[in-house]
């Protein structure tokens, strides 16, 4: 069989998940042996409209970009949403909280009526068309990328995390945030990235997504039980959690 | 004859970031000379409002992937002004550390994986690993040690988790700190190697030269990216940080998404060569001697060297971070941490983001809670002085093979490092 054709597409995000393919260095080489990247702006000069995959980094913020993704996806036999920009909207759904005029005129003033500086309510990847496959967290890891797709390349289901950040917290035996009076999202966000913030004394933010299923009457015990209030931890889940299905 | 140059570049590759380059001319008269910015804006100074300062550095990271550490850092001194918070040395010295590794990994990248390729005749790096592997291994080593800086420091690669108003949220330890020692010393040999591989092939940047006002961070006598005042080539005032909004005067224009800027003249630079050019005087030896090496002097305004100077900045920063760490062990590493009482105020940071001077600011409420933000990143300060270079570069090539101009002018923007995705993306020539 001849190597695939991937494609990296990038809409609106800070592109740390494409520097985190770039990180991997010999591994990306390694890769490459079995891969046949056609299309990657910030890496290559070369573009093409034929692949076989494509790789979604960002989030939809214009209505102008909404028809480009739907022509990737009719081009691309598998679809992947590259980081939580990709896969929930990630930080840019923080836009959505707020009045979308309030916000052109806060950044611009007087210019916020120019047209090329149109803005919608921020979409993920899949609230426009099909994803494939998910690649989760702020920014991705390189190995879970290469792992997931890998897989996919062997035609297997890659496995990813169906319990939430505390478990794998736990099993790093960190002290918790909720002990030194700090909230966390671990208990409702899904793992994969091995507890990375607690682990390096700071909370989890949600990164990576509710786990699906939260259990949302723990999480309220464990906010009774250390003295917070449901509202405490509604503020930390909005940084990567605005207008997403899940709500306490 | 009649002859028709139509250059319509949309989405310039090898830069983060969309950014269009449209050059339209007929009969030897230009019509069209633009360089557009239509990255998607993404608002960042109107999502931070209501947040708590404790989590306004995880927001302004996501503004750049390439430059996480720097936007964290210059939005936590911006907090730590506002509700006046004064850190220890260690703090400051290990933030230096991890703000060094940043610049590493970004200059190796600009330098290794996006204008190597060019110079070297390649539309990619991923054929420069067949032809040239030792250059590219010596990338890698390099690009490895700003990443590895950035892990032991602040967490990860990327949008760092240690980094917290009053110090860090987890210390290094003495061990990380020797292995990161290790690391850096092994570095050099390959950092010199591609400095000389890029000096013998100085005959393929092109000679063009602007008189240009470049400004960045000083502070007599050290080469600085973290502290100082603002400082410009045209004038020996220093501003202090706090008053940055009277120097990048900012603007909209209808080509761009993102606001530009200009100081004493209609645009200005800023960047590993305004850095140069301004504080050359204070740099370490082995620096020193890189700079020698290509014949890099104080006063250069040739955009296109622009990389050059990155690479003189890798080694100044590889040579500066062997002092720090030793004075670090000297010292001992402290378990502490200012404490932080939130307070009504406002505050300012800046730093040097390896595309050049950086501002945050914002206000906060009595309990914490951000009221209003206003942050300039450098990719915006350098647009309208692309442009300027546009107007002075394309007249004096206009002789030239369509696709010859067209390179020259990507290279030009790819010079400048421009990092769109910053709250804009960008590259495209369009000849029209
Ligand atoms: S998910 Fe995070 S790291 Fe990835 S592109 Fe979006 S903001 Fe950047
Ligand atoms: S620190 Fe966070 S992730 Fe870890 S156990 Fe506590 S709540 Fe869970
Ligand atoms: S701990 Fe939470 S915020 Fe941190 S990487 Fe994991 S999921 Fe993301």
């Amino acid at each position: 069989m001849s190597k695939p054709k991937v494609a990296i597409f990038d809409f609106a995000c800070c592109e740390g998940c494409q520097l985190q393919i770039v990180n991997m260095e010999e591994e990306l080489l390694d890769l490459l042996t079995v891969i046949d990247p056609v299309q990657w702006r910030e890496g290559m000069s070369d573009q093409s409209d034929e692949y076989d995959i494509a790789i979604i980094e960002g989030s939809i913020t214009r209505e102008e970009d909404e028809e480009p993704l739907k022509l990737i996806r009719q081009r691309a036999k598998i679809l992947i949403a590259l980081g939580a920009c990709a896969t929930i909207g990630g930080i840019n759904k923080l836009k959505d909280a707020f009045d979308l005029d309030d916000v052109k005129k806060t950044v611009y003033g007087e210019a916020a009526g120019m047209p090329h500086l149109a803005t919608a309510p921020v979409k993920a990847v899949h609230e426009v068309v099909k994803v494939d496959y998910d690649v989760h967290g702020c920014p991705i890891d390189g190995k879970e990328f290469s792992y997931i797709l890998r897989c996919l390349l062997a035609g297997r289901k890659p496995a990813i995390p169906r319990y939430p950040v505390c478990v794998e917290c736990k099993l790093r035996e960190n002290a918790c945030c909720y002990e030194f009076g700090k909230l966390c999202l671990g208990p409702i966000i899904r793992a994969g990235c091995g507890a990375l913030c607690p682990s390096n004394g700071f909370h989890c933010f949600g990164c990576r997504g509710y786990v699906e299923d939260p259990n949302v009457n723990a999480a309220k015990e464990v906010m009774e039980q250390y003295g917070k209030t449901v509202e405490d931890l509604r503020e930390k889940m909005q940084l990567f959690g605005t207008r997403q299905e899940f709500t306490l | 004859m009649s002859r028709t140059i139509d250059i319509n570049v949309h989405h310039v590759t090898r830069v983060e970031g969309h950014g269009n380059i449209v050059v339209r001319a007929k009969d030897g008269k230009i019509l069209k000379n633009e360089w557009q910015v239509p990255e998607a804006p993404r608002f960042f100074e109107a999502m931070v409002r209501g947040k708590s300062y404790e989590d306004i550095q995880t927001i302004v990271s996501r503004i750049c992937g390439i430059c996480s550490v720097t936007h964290s850092l210059a939005a936590i001194k911006a907090i730590e002004d506002a509700m006046g918070i004064e850190v220890s040395e260690q703090t400051d010295k290990l933030r230096i550390l991890a703000h060094y590794g940043e610049q590493i990994e970004s200059h190796s990248l600009h330098v290794g994986y996006l204008v190597a390729p060019d110079l070297l005749g390649q539309k990619s790096v991923v054929p420069l690993a067949s032809s040239h592997p030792d250059v590219v291994k010596a990338v890698i080593a390099v690009h490895r040690l700003g990443n590895t800086m950035m892990e032991k420091l602040s967490g990860r690669k990327t949008h760092p988790v240690r980094l917290v108003p009053g110090g860090f949220a987890k210390l290094p330890s003495a061990d990380d700190l020797l292995d990161l020692r290790g690391m850096l010393e092994k570095a050099i040999p390959p950092a010199q190697a591609v400095a000389a591989t890029v000096a013998g092939l100085l005959d393929k940047i092109p000679d063009f030269d602007r008189d240009t006002e470049y400004i960045a961070l000083v502070k007599p006598p050290t080469y600085p990216f973290y502290h100082g005042q603002i400082g410009s080539t045209d004038t020996d005032e220093l501003v202090p940080v706090q008053e940055f909004e009277r120097v990048i005067n900012e603007y909209m224009t209808p080509q761009s998404t993102a606001k530009w800027t200009r100081w004493h003249r209609d645009a200005y630079a800023v960047g590993a060569l305004a850095r140069f050019n301004l504080n050359a005087d204070h740099l370490l030896p082995l620096a020193v001697e890189t700079a020698k090496q290509f014949g890099l002097k104080k006063g250069c305004c040739n955009p296109y060297w622009n990389s050059i100077a990155q690479i003189v900045e890798i080694v100044q920063v590889i040579e500066r971070s062997i002092q720090l760490i030793d004075e670090r062990l000297k010292a001992g590493i402290e378990p502490e941490r200012a404490e932080v009482t939130p307070r009504a105020g406002t505050g300012t940071g800046c730093v040097e983001a390896p595309r050049g001077i950086l501002f945050h600011k914002y206000s906060f409420d009595e309990t914490g809670h951000c009221t209003g933000a206003n942050i300039s990143i450098p990719t915006n300060q350098n647009h309208g002085n692309i442009q300027k270079d546009f107007e002075s570069l394309v007249p004096s090539i206009l002789d030239r093979e369509q696709d010859d101009i067209r390179l020259l002018m990507e290279m030009l923007v790819r010079a400048y490092d421009p990092c769109i995705s910053c709250s804009t993306h960008y590259l495209d020539v369009e000849f029209v």
